[in-house]
């Protein structure tokens, strides 16, 4: 009798030239061990980012080194510092050039919340203009607490819960159209 | 520079005391070691054409501040009426190693003062700043728009009247509760 | 917003506007005159760009968001092919309203405030604000505290002219410098965190002294070092001073005189490239920067190469600053001893009901400072750094203005931009090495 193959036996016949796994497995961990950030550092917080790409805290080994200057070509936008008002559109046109799945990570207090700056010139919080993911607070965020939300991030991708959200429904921001401009806009509100 | 005088031939109430001390021509006062030069805005760009005369070739700086809610002593000697905004300009002369600080009174009903881009090309982004943030507008300027805010800003966010945009925030500067109890 | 709607990024009169709609100061001003020009000389300027027509140029838009943009600055370049003709750049966009915070906070809160400006460089915005507010309060920090900002200044110095180091060679194309300036800056960030807590935006520099006193053992700490980074930056002499690619993409790019730079009010390296020896260390000096020796140096032709070794050697200055500071740092207290103004030691407050309450004060409602105003400067890494403070009596500023030095050394980019190429743009922004928190603040 000869060996178990697949000519004769069918699946059950194959015994040691293929891997199997879920579809979905591989592409979240495509997606996770090789997310490229995109410049937006924009503060202080730019330098801590920085500083997790140099060779002390080495980001390289996520395969995360490589900022991709165009959006185009990026996953992951760090917005590493505060949003003021001049720049809030800018943030979302480059949100908005990046291709889906895209991820944000908040990183400090002034892109989280506006941080102690509670006044007219910054954006309270990014997530007033896009969805954020993942939090990261500190001010600035020691490269350490950056590299453990990027971990944070790249366990939600592993887990599925990114798309579980994006399936319920968008990710439950509200931007109101604002057509009249000397009416201040309510941040805050949903 | 220092001029003293107290004019003794017309004994009048106001010369019976001594002019403030004068220094390129205008009321100096000495702030712990620093020359504070006090003017109006009518003779402003004279002044500023005779501190580069005399040296100081490089403006530092220039900035304003409005005296809206300002309750102290403005340390402005005798003959400057204080007006609500001023202008603060500083000066470095290099070859004399000193700093010299003009102090430009700027009323309200004319927030207009002549700009020094001429002499000081470097005032250039300073006093769109000062534009920006107070509404000062600086004639024979090259392109006075606004620098630090977006275009379609309304407002000067530096004034004392001016909405701070300040979200309340929950547990911050709370009542404490005898006075909300008490105000029951 | 699924369309880009770019009239909400449109800064309308901001932006370079169209060659027959601006002014013609305006557009002198883009091509990069500085002084005041003759009628014959600006007639000539204008007609540079007359020569090039209308449909040969065009004018792009770099940034604000950009690799080599040294953080949010926008430029609007007219270039014809690669040559810029005229360049405008546009700030703002890190606007963070820091001179209101400034009126909000106490003035002990205010050096969490202002060490957010130049954040490559935290101590030296500490320290400006803390020696303007010690002129209103007439008090002066006792001898060991004034050396302690000396040295944390230094070695901030060292620090941010490495991150120069790092994003110069990075924009130039010299990758592995970046690795190597932020392998050093580890360095003095891990001396930083032992002495202050943090990493960086430190708020250990305050008004009476600093924050706490050096740990034992730092003389250790900071030689080491020194030490390290020393026979580093020979290195970085092998790998870029003499390197001819360097060498060619530096030298005679982005040139600069000396009389330019003073009607622009432009100080720190860029002057001091121009042959031009200004340090307000050694020529107004404040601290105790009069008892230590050191070197000023000075380039001879105003151009990025002169500035990249100009701070290249500051580093080894200020390493010959921290090595006689580590010698000669007097005893004595981190603070001084005025109860108005330094809170108590900790342990105190369990002891003394007055020390408590004087905690409670300072903290909550702030020490009050005499009314007036003053000005105080200090050296930083870009130029001279300003503070202006207007005081009305009470415990918060009534204004608080900070001289950024890259706000006003930025207006010297169209000169040095003009008649360049795009790629020297780049080197030359490079070269100012702005920090846009103190451009904007």
């Amino acid at each position: 009798m000869s060996e178990p193959n697949f000519r004769d036996d069918g699946l059950a016949g194959l015994q040691h030239n293929f891997i199997t796994g879920r579809l979905e497995d591989l592409v979240k961990w495509a997606r996770r061990r090789s997310m490229f950030p995109a410049t937006f550092g924009l503060a202080c917080c730019a330098i801590e980012m920085m500083a997790m790409g140099g060779p002390h805290y080495d980001v390289a080994r996520y395969g995360m080194e490589v900022f991709r200057a165009s959006p185009r070509q990026a996953d992951l936008m760090i917005v590493a510092g505060r949003v003021s008002q001049k720049m809030a559109p800018v943030l979302r046109q480059i949100h908005d050039q990046m291709m889906d799945p895209k991820w944000v990570i908040s990183m400090g207090v002034c892109a989280s919340t506006g941080g102690m700056f509670n006044n007219y010139a910054l954006v309270q919080g990014v997530d007033q203009v896009v969805p954020v993911d993942v939090y990261a607070p500190g001010c600035p965020p020691a490269p350490e607490t950056l590299m453990h939300s990027i971990l944070t991030l790249h366990e939600k991708v592993r887990t599925g819960e990114l798309t579980r959200r994006d399936a319920q429904g968008g990710a439950g921001i509200h931007i109101e159209e604002q057509n009249q401009p000397d009416v201040a806009v309510t941040l805050g509100s949903r | 520079m220092a001029d003293e005088t107290v004019d003794a031939a017309q004994p009048t109430a106001e010369a019976r005391e001594p002019q403030p001390e004068q220094q390129f021509g205008v009321p100096v006062t000495r702030v712990g070691g620093q020359a504070v030069l006090h003017v109006a805005a009518a003779d402003y760009l004279d002044l500023v054409r005779r501190l580069y005369e005399d040296g100081h070739h490089m403006c530092v700086d220039l900035t304003a501040v409005d005296y809206l809610t300002y309750e102290a002593d403005r340390g402005l000697p005798a003959g400057v009426p204080p007006e609500r905004f001023e202008v603060v300009v500083g000066f470095l002369s290099h070859t004399s190693r000193s700093r010299v600080r003009v102090r430009v009174q700027v009323p309200e009903s004319d927030t207009t003062l002549p700009s020094i881009t001429d002499t000081y090309p470097g005032a250039d982004a300073m006093e769109r700043e000062v534009f920006d943030m107070f509404g000062i507008t600086f004639t024979g300027h090259p392109d006075l728009t606004r620098i630090l805010m977006p275009e379609d800003w309304v407002g000067n966010p530096l004034r004392k009247d001016y909405n701070s945009g300040r979200i309340p925030v929950q547990f911050k500067n709370p009542v404490s509760v005898p006075d909300a109890v008490a105000g029951q | 917003m699924t369309t880009t709607d770019t009239h909400l990024t449109d800064e309308g009169a901001q932006e370079m506007t169209a060659r027959d709609v601006a002014s013609a100061a305006e557009k002198l001003r883009e091509q990069g005159a500085v002084l005041r020009l003759s009628e014959a000389e600006a007639e000539a300027v204008a007609a540079e760009l007359e020569a090039a027509p209308e449909d040969e140029t065009m004018i792009i838009n770099m940034g604000p968001q950009h690799p080599s943009t040294h953080g949010v600055l926008r430029l609007m370049l007219e270039l014809q092919g690669e040559t810029v003709l005229r360049c405008k750049p546009i700030i703002g966009y890190l606007h963070t309203g820091m001179e209101w915070t400034g009126e909000e906070l106490t003035y002990l809160q205010g050096p969490t405030n202002v060490t957010r400006m130049d954040y490559a460089a935290p101590m030296f915005n500490e320290l400006v604000f803390s020696l303007c507010v010690e002129q209103l309060l007439e008090i002066e920090a006792p001898e060991r505290a004034t050396w302690i900002r000396m040295l944390m200044c230094e070695l901030n110095r060292m620090a941010s002219h490495l991150l120069f180091l790092a994003t110069n060679g990075m924009d130039i194309g010299a990758v592995s410098m970046m690795l190597y300036g932020w392998r050093e800056r580890e360095e003095v960030l891990r001396f930083f965190q032992e002495v202050t807590g943090l990493r960086m935006n430190h708020n250990y520099i305050r008004p009476g002294g600093v924050a706490a006193d050096l740990p034992p053992g730092w003389r250790d700490g900071v030689l080491r070092l020194i030490e390290l980074i020393d026979p580093r930056l020979d290195e970085y002499d092998v790998l870029m001073t003499n390197q001819p690619i360097w060498r060619e993409r530096l030298q005679g790019v982005g040139v600069i005189a000396a009389e330019e730079c003073m009607a622009l009010g432009v100080t720190g390296p860029i002057l001091r490239s121009t042959g031009y020896a200004w340090d307000l260390r050694r020529d107004m000096p404040y601290l105790a920067y009069d008892q230590v020796d050191f070197d000023v140096i000075v380039g001879s032709f105003g151009d990025c190469f002169d500035r990249y070794a100009i701070r290249l050697n500051e580093i080894r200055e200020s390493m010959r600053i921290v090595r006689q500071i580590v010698d000669l740092m007097p005893r004595g207290d981190y603070r001084i001893q005025d109860k108005k103004v330094t809170p108590p030691p900790r342990e105190r407050i369990d002891e003394s009901m007055e020390a408590l309450i004087h905690h409670f004060k300072l903290f909550t409602e702030g020490f009050k400072v005499p009314e007036g105003e003053s000005y105080a400067a200090v050296e930083s890494p870009r130029g001279e750094l300003g503070c202006y403070i207007v005081s009305d009596g009470s415990a918060n500023p009534y204004r608080m203005h900070i001289r950024g030095p890259s706000f006003v050394n930025l207006q010297s980019l169209p000169h040095m931009m003009h008649g360049g190429l795009v790629a020297d743009a780049v080197a030359v922004i490079s070269s100012v090495d702005p920090i846009m928190g103190e451009v904007d603040r």
